[in-house]
């Protein structure tokens, strides 16, 4: 009887909220095998403290490895104490969050336990006693279904995508001493710079207001922030890279094939043409508005809603709207 | 300073995808391949690196069948000196070809080992740090940009909305993202050039996969939209679909 094993990302000694539905897929094939699912999570001092709430996703074990070394995230550290762990078990398969460090993190640890890595995992069931995944390939425009012809299946879970369920356990906190040897870790951050606390990343935001090169020149995007801040504060602005490569934004905003694959709730398309390369990046968008003066234009075709307009008269009135509904309710 | 740097080529990025009559399988007939884009973003950093230094020579690597000898000559035309094709078949199993190409680099003697963070037919976003780990180097991925000091690297990366530098010593592996260098285009000389720029063809010593293709699927098409009206005077119905259909606002 196999396990399953789910590595949890903290940061600050919080546990991040793409973990709870990690556990959740790995509960569920846990059932299926007949096993149970252990977490393991590497942090600082304190970690432990936070940690004990994830019984409530069906978990049973918790293995916590404290250590001051531990509590900023090194790849060669982590991998490290993640293969020994899983080599003290019997591992079915070994789950963690695609996120910008799972994806750091999970070829490491795939190279060291020999086995092979999927990505960005967007399914997962077992058939036959065989780990069967379904992950997306040419940036979404095919999904493919794999066999994972190893032990344990290793794989990284798209975030935002799989809900987290509850189902009460009872789970034992388990702390162990990893050993470590920071001084032969290569790899040393020299310095963290983290953007202004108010600019939510694209990524995590659940409506995104992006420009394209309708925008005309870079000015015109306080046209854009007063949308963003009219939206809330869940809302971030986003590009299409031809205002990105004309330098009128930050990389960091790019949506698309060569940026941000993102699925917000709301995606608001203003002053972009729609090129495949763009779609790539947010075609899975729960909804998605386009407003554009071209009724030609591609990005039409996968809108649910779009208005034909010239966008420098249809934002203003669009963010008077919406202010005028929140005064409302 | 002499840099390797691992490309792939991949179905130019506007071609849309079919699937072929197995069903596990795209259909490449008639597929334009190009080299995958962040590939061309770690080949513009690793010939400023070459440039740098007196005696810099920077190689290319590829793990592919024989038509992608056109790839790598494409390479060669943006100012790389030489490339070795390692003919054979990849798949969905990143850890056979890394294991492939770290046979090959390893003996290579490489201060810089650069890769792109993902090549974007598979979007794996793996085999960098894989071939580091098998050759035991470091890693550092994402990276932007950076610069070699009293032999290490400085790199600049991001991770969600937090800038980074960090420093590895060399030799290292790096894997590429788009940054502020813009891929040079060939030039009429170099293009000339790389015609007679060594290509060396060997066969990369393979593994049996692990990971096995079901099926390919297109993903559920979303349904039909609609163009609630023209110009500003559609905003009031914009918003009530918002609310009422869509319940996003
Ligand atoms: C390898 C590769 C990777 C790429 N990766 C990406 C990527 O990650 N992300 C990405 O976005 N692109 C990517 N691209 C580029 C992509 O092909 C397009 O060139 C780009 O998305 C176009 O950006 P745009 O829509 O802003 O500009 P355009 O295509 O120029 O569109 C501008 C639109 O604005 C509309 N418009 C103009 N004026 C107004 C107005 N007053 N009111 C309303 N509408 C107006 C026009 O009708 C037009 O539809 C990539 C390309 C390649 C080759
Ligand atoms: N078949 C291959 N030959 C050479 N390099 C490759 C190959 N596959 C992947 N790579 C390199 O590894 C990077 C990441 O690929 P992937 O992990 O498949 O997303 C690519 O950008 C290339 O630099």
């Amino acid at each position: 009887m196999a396990d399953v094993m789910v590595f949890l990302e903290q940061r600050n000694c919080r546990i991040s909220t793409s973990g709870s539905e990690v556990v959740t897929v790995a509960s569920s094939i846990a059932s299926e095998i007949g096993g149970s699912v252990h977490v393991l999570v590497l942090g600082g001092p304190g970690t432990a403290e936070n940690a004990a709430e994830f019984g409530q996703f069906g978990v049973v074990r918790i293995d916590i490895a404290e250590h001051a070394e531990l509590s900023d995230y090194n790849p060669e550290g982590y991998a490290r104490v993640i293969r020994d762990r899983v080599n003290q078990g019997d591992y079915a398969a070994v789950m963690l969050a695609a996120t910008t460090l799972g994806k750091d993190l999970a070829p490491r640890v795939a190279a060291l336990l020999d086995v092979p890595l999927a990505t960005d995992v967007t399914g997962v069931r077992v058939e036959d006693g065989q780990v069967v995944i379904e992950r997306p390939v040419y940036a979404g425009k095919a999904l493919v279904e794999l066999e994972i012809k190893a032990t344990p299946a290793l794989m990284s879970l798209r975030p935002n995508l799989f809900p987290a369920c509850e189902s009460p356990e009872s789970a034992q906190v388990h702390m162990f001493r990893p050993d470590i040897d920071p001084g032969l870790w290569p790899v040393r951050v020299l310095e963290r710079k983290t953007l202004a606390k108010s600019v939510l990343d694209v990524s995590d935001a659940s409506t995104v207001v992006s420009g394209g090169r309708g925008m005309r020149e870079p000015s015109n995007w306080r046209l854009l922030e007063q949308l963003r801040d009219a939206l809330g504060p869940g809302a971030a602005l986003g590009a299409s890279r031809a205002v990105v490569d004309a330098g009128w934004r930050p990389h960091s905003e790019q949506v698309g094939q060569t940026g941000k694959t993102i699925a917000p709730k709301l995606y608001i398309a203003v002053g972009i043409s729609g090129a495949i390369q763009h779609l790539a990046g947010m075609r899975t968008a729960q909804t998605i508005v386009a407003i554009n003066d071209d009724a030609d234009a591609p990005i039409f075709d996968i809108a649910n809603y779009g208005i034909v307009g010239n966008l420098f008269e249809v934002i203003p009135r669009l963010v008077q709207e919406i202010e005028a509904l929140r005064e409302r309710s | 300073m002499r840099v390797i740097v691992c490309l792939k080529r991949v179905p130019d990025t506007g071609t849309s995808i079919r699937i072929d009559i197995s069903g596990s399988a795209i259909d490449f007939e008639g597929v334009k391949y190009i080299i995958s884009p962040y590939d061309e973003y770690a080949i513009e950093l690793g010939l400023r690196q070459r440039d740098a230094s007196d005696d810099g020579e920077l190689a290319l690597v590829t793990l592919d069948d024989m038509s992608a000898q056109e790839t790598l000559r494409k390479g060669l035309a943006m100012g790389a000196d030489s490339a070795v094709l390692l003919t054979g078949d990849f798949d969905m199993d990143g850890l056979r070809t890394a294991k492939a190409l770290a046979k090959e680099v390893e003996s290579a003697e490489a201060e810089l080992i650069l890769f792109g963070i993902k090549a974007v037919d598979d979007d794996q976003q793996q085999v960098g740090p894989m071939v580091a780990a098998l050759i035991g180097r470091p890693c550092v991925t994402g990276v932007l940009s950076f610069e070699i000091l009293d032999g290490r690297a400085i790199c600049c990366r991001e991770v969600d909305s937090t800038t980074e530098v960090v420093e590895v010593d060399l030799p290292a592996v790096l894997t590429i993202a788009k940054g502020p260098h813009e891929p040079r285009l060939a030039t009429l000389k170099n293009i000339m050039a790389s015609k007679r720029k060594p290509l060396e063809v060997k066969a990369a010593a393979l593994t049996e996969s692990r990971v096995c293709v079901r099926g390919l699927f297109k993903p559920v098409s979303r349904p039909p939209g609609r163009i609630v009206g023209e110009g500003p005077d559609a905003v009031p119905e914009l918003l009530r679909v918002l609310r009422e259909e869509a319940k996003v606002i």
